[in-house]
């Protein structure tokens, strides 16, 4: 391969499942009765925050954690519903250490990095541990072991669920460890409360400036290190899974004061949300993967079928994933599914009011399983597809679309989850790491877990150590002034522009244009037109916007507006980056690089590496860095799920 | 799926801040899809406040799954409205009719102070968690997940209560503003696991006692079960409250007696 990237992640040597250990024992320490003189800042409280934060108190760091959420408890992390995965192989049914990585590194479309995911593999087994321990109800077979099911991506059993509220019953674990922490002392808890900028002194992160939502107030934290574990930026596209709040802010601030962006462009697309039903809609629902291990997919044969789904015979119904896919069926990846979906509905055979589903069918599974198993098993996803949609899925099939639900891209880490500046680690969906183009379902949430419980409580350890006895920069220090005046200047100009126009109209006017030209395919014609409309998008949003209400009171639409700001800058990014990866990958997909029946066609030759962005000024060109990724053990072929 | 649009009206509670006093404005809203949301609803009332040049109505809420536990308001007197099991953000506007009054407040209770309209600070449900809604399990040191089997009634029993979203409906639902149904749900979802065993009755004890200081007493009214998203019975109530008692005995125990 003969891509030369100027940006290395020195990855510890040794054979791939020694790595870690190398790692470990390498990596220098921090002795216990020194660690309660280090000051850690987390932002977020999701899995990847509240794990970290929790798990930092309980070495004895000094650490302060903040979040916008009026709880820890209330993080993104609590919608997802499907499961976690880990190679702890209690099925029996081949699964190891090494077949996990090896899924996640296919699944990823050979755009991760090596290393990191076996890393992530390893530390797998013992996440399910640290929660069953914690008081985790997993579900469990009748012998009260383990149960596990197999999900989107996978041929073994290896995902554990808490019914469809995995996402929250883990997330309360760390919650419930993080509080714990609190109530020892070791941990200050800031809720509603919003990270605005990140403070670097000398090239280092020092702190972060931050305003309290309730009061207004603006004022800086300073610490030995930073830790944001602020989820992905999927709200973007305005329409998507995410939680209304979810948001980039952090990340981007945090980029323009030097972090490298990575592969902004890996945004993905979940096959099964229930479809928009009208122009107000305000966020979409997913509905949790896992519904494919026992619905079948399908559209009628016919275009524009006016048939309720009852009358349409079997052999006028295409079960096109069982079809195109005869090995993986209903369960390919994430990314296959989409695209396999809109294709249909592109060609014409959507359903629904709108013509913008296709059939997710449970009624084989209904009558070879009895109604009462599928209930235990999706009733709670089954009432709220009913809540939402108003119709009643044991009778009439779900009908699903794919929708925006996570982003692959995040800020550039190394080996140890630093980024380029030093003292600044980014943890979860916020980091690029780990799933390459295109994350594989119930890999969310163990990433999470491993990041804040298993990773981050070494590796700070390592750039901490030498730091023993400096003192944390002053927060009257001009860095800071100067980072607080600017943010008090952005909030007051948003409150002095008065316009016309909601924050929320502008947002989905840019949401539009990105889910159009940036969404589950683009072309360089498409990112050609989505980069000339954005930029006089955000001229509008500087003009135009109305943000009423003043700073020294709750006002959310002040909090909107800075983020959608933010988006406005970001978005631009993410269409560059998917303008100069002229090929597919995972849930990039150019229109001009597929092959001849309609799958990635990726590039390995002039793209396998890591896009990582350095930001030069709001509308300037960033300056691309490029970290070259090595295949040592998986070698790159063609992903065939057939 | 509905083409046939509504027009409501809309009494909503409003204050600027903690200290200010609140009032109700009344709206007119036409164009309702029976299709949307109540806060889908919401949105579009305050899109068109602020073209009006008037402060959007303020409210807490985030994943609009019915999972986060943020959102939460009194519709029409009843917490979270008129739908049994759901939370504000899954309600849609299929349940209501065209021509209805609907109002909306905050939650009222002492322990929750409103920070603006429908926004209240819902902190001392965090309070009752520190005191002790957690078992002492430090990252690293946990055997296999398999080493303790846990029967599967069990392991349900635990998640029922464990689905609790600390939304603050129960709080808000009861005549005096007791926390039971929040406090016992995680009691018990930790008190039923063999995991939970060994500091079940200082828990009790601390989350009971912690709950007691901000919120009001329990006298059985039901309305907690009735108006939770979630559907937590109240037999967790009875549950903590027969483990308070245990636990206060075995507080008393004497030297060299072990308890249970
Ligand atoms: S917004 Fe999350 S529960 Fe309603």
């Amino acid at each position: 391969m003969s891509i030369r990237g100027d940006l290395v992640a020195p990855v510890p040597p040794g054979p791939l499942e020694d790595k870690w250990d190398n790692h470990r024992f390498s990596i220098k320490l921090v002795n216990p009765a020194n660690k309660r003189r280090f000051e850690i800042i987390v932002v977020g409280t999701g899995l990847a925050g509240a794990s970290a934060a929790a798990t930092l108190g309980e070495l004895g760091y000094n650490v302060k954690v903040i979040t916008f959420h009026d709880s820890p408890r209330r993080a993104h992390s609590i919608a997802a519903q499907g499961g976690i995965n880990a190679a702890k192989n209690y099925k029996n049914d081949g699964d190891s250490v090494y077949r996990l990585f090896y899924d996640t590194i296919k699944g990823g479309d050979y755009r991760a990095r090596e290393a990191n995911v076996y890393r992530l593999a390893q530390i797998s087994v013992d996440i399910i541990d640290q929660c069953v321990a914690q008081g985790v109800p997993f579900a469990r077979e009748y012998g009260g072991l383990l149960d596990n099911r197999s999900f989107g991506g996978a041929q073994v059993s290896r995902t554990f669920y808490a019914r469809g509220q995995t996402g929250q019953q883990l997330l309360l674990g760390a919650y419930q460890a993080l509080m714990r922490q609190v109530h020892l002392g070791t941990v200050t808890l800031i809720p509603r409360t919003e990270m605005l900028d990140l403070v670097v002194k000398d090239g280092r992160a020092a702190g972060v400036v931050c305003r309290d939502l309730n009061t207004g107030e603006i004022y800086s934290l300073s610490g030995h290190a930073v830790v944001l574990a602020t989820g992905g930026y999927g709200n973007v596209f305005f329409l998507s899974t995410n939680a209304k709040n979810s948001n980039v802010t952090a990340a981007w601030r945090a980029a323009k004061k030097g972090a490298y962006f990575a592969n902004p462009c890996y945004t993905q697309i979940h096959p099964t949300c229930i479809p928009a039903s009208d122009d107000f809609q305000s966020k979409l629902t997913l509905m949790s993967e896992s519904l494919r291990n026992d619905g079948r997919i399908w559209v009628p044969k016919q275009i524009d079928d006016p048939r309720s789904p009852d009358q349409i015979p079997e052999d006028e119904r295409d079960y096109y994933l069982e079809r195109r896919y005869p090995a993986f069926g209903n369960l390919v990846p994430r990314d296959v599914a989409s695209r396999a979906a809109k294709r249909e509905v592109d060609a014409g055979r959507g359903v629904g009011p709108l013509k913008n589903g296709v059939y997710l069918d449970f009624s084989d599974a209904i009558r070879r399983l009895g109604r009462n198993v599928i209930e235990e098993r999706y009733g709670n996803l089954f009432e709220m597809y009913e809540r939402i949609t108003g119709e009643d899925p044991y009778v009439v099939p779900m009908r699903i679309y794919p929708a925006v639900h996570y982003t692959m891209g995040g800020l550039w880490v190394d080996y140890n989850l630093m980024s380029n500046l030093p003292g600044l680690f980014v943890l979860g969906e916020a980091n690029f790491s780990d799933h390459g183009a295109n994350r594989l379902g119930a890999s969310a949430l163990m990433q999470g877990l491993a990041d804040g419980y298993f990773v981050i409580p070494y590796t700070i350890g390592d750039y901490l150590a030498p730091m023993l006895g400096e003192r944390p920069v002053p927060v009257d220090d001009p860095v800071f002034r100067e980072a607080e005046q600017a943010v008090s200047d952005l909030t007051r100009r948003l409150l002095s522009i008065n316009g016309k126009r909601t924050v929320d109209d502008i947002h989905r006017e840019l949401g539009k244009v990105l889910w159009d030209n940036c969404g589950m395919a683009r072309s360089e014609q498409s990112l050609q037109k989505a980069l000339a409309e954005i930029p006089a998008i955000r001229e509008e949003f500087w003009k135009n916007v109305r943000v009423l209400g003043g700073d020294e009171t709750r006002n959310q639409a002040l909090e909107k507006a800075g983020r959608v700001a933010d988006f406005l800058e970001f978005g631009e990014l993410m269409c560059i980056d998917a303008l100069h990866r002229n090929e597919s990958c995972g849930g990039h997909f150019r229109e001009e690089y597929q092959t001849e029946d309609g799958e990635a066609l990726r590039d390995d030759e002039n793209f396998a590496y890591v896009a990582a962005w350095e930001f030069t000024g709001t509308g300037e060109q960033p300056k691309l860095h490029r970290e070259a990724l090595e295949f040592e053990y998986v070698k790159p072929s063609t992903r065939s799920y057939k | 799926m509905s083409d046939k649009q509504m027009r409501i009206t809309l009494t909503a509670w409003r204050q600027d801040g903690p200290d200010a006093p609140g009032r109700f404005e009344t709206y007119d809203v036409p164009g309702v899809s029976p299709d949307m949301s109540f806060l889908e609803m919401l949105d579009v009332v305050n899109e068109r406040l602020q073209r009006e040049g008037k402060e959007p109505i303020a409210f807490d809420h985030d994943c609009r799954e019915g999972i986060c536990g943020s959102c939460g308001m009194m519709i029409n007197g009843q917490a979270h409205g008129p739908e049994r099991g759901t939370a504000t953000c899954q309600l849609h506007m299929r349940k209501f009719r065209d021509g209805d009054h609907v109002t909306i407040e905050p939650w009222r209770a002492a322990a929750f102070p409103v920070i603006r309209d429908l926004i209240v600070d819902r902190t001392a449900l965090d309070r009752i968690i520190e005191s002790g809604g957690y078992i002492s399990a430090p990252t690293g040191g946990a055997p296999d997940a398999n080493l303790i089997p846990i029967p599967k009634p069990v392991a349900d029993a635990a998640m029922d209560a464990a689905a609790c979203i600390g939304c603050g409906a129960c709080v808000a639902a009861c005549p005096n503003g007791a926390a039971q149904l929040f406090t016992a749900a995680k009691v018990q979802h930790l008190n039923l696991l063999p995991q939970g065993q060994a500091e079940r009755w200082d828990r009790t004890i601390n989350m009971v006692e912690t709950m007691e200081e901000y919120f009001g007493s329990c006298t059985l009214h039901r309305e907690c079960e009735a108006a939770c998203p979630k559907s937590i019975s109240i037999d967790f109530i009875a549950l903590m409250n027969r483990d308070y008692a245990k636990a206060q005995l075995a507080q008393r125990r004497l030297v060299g007696q072990t308890f249970p």
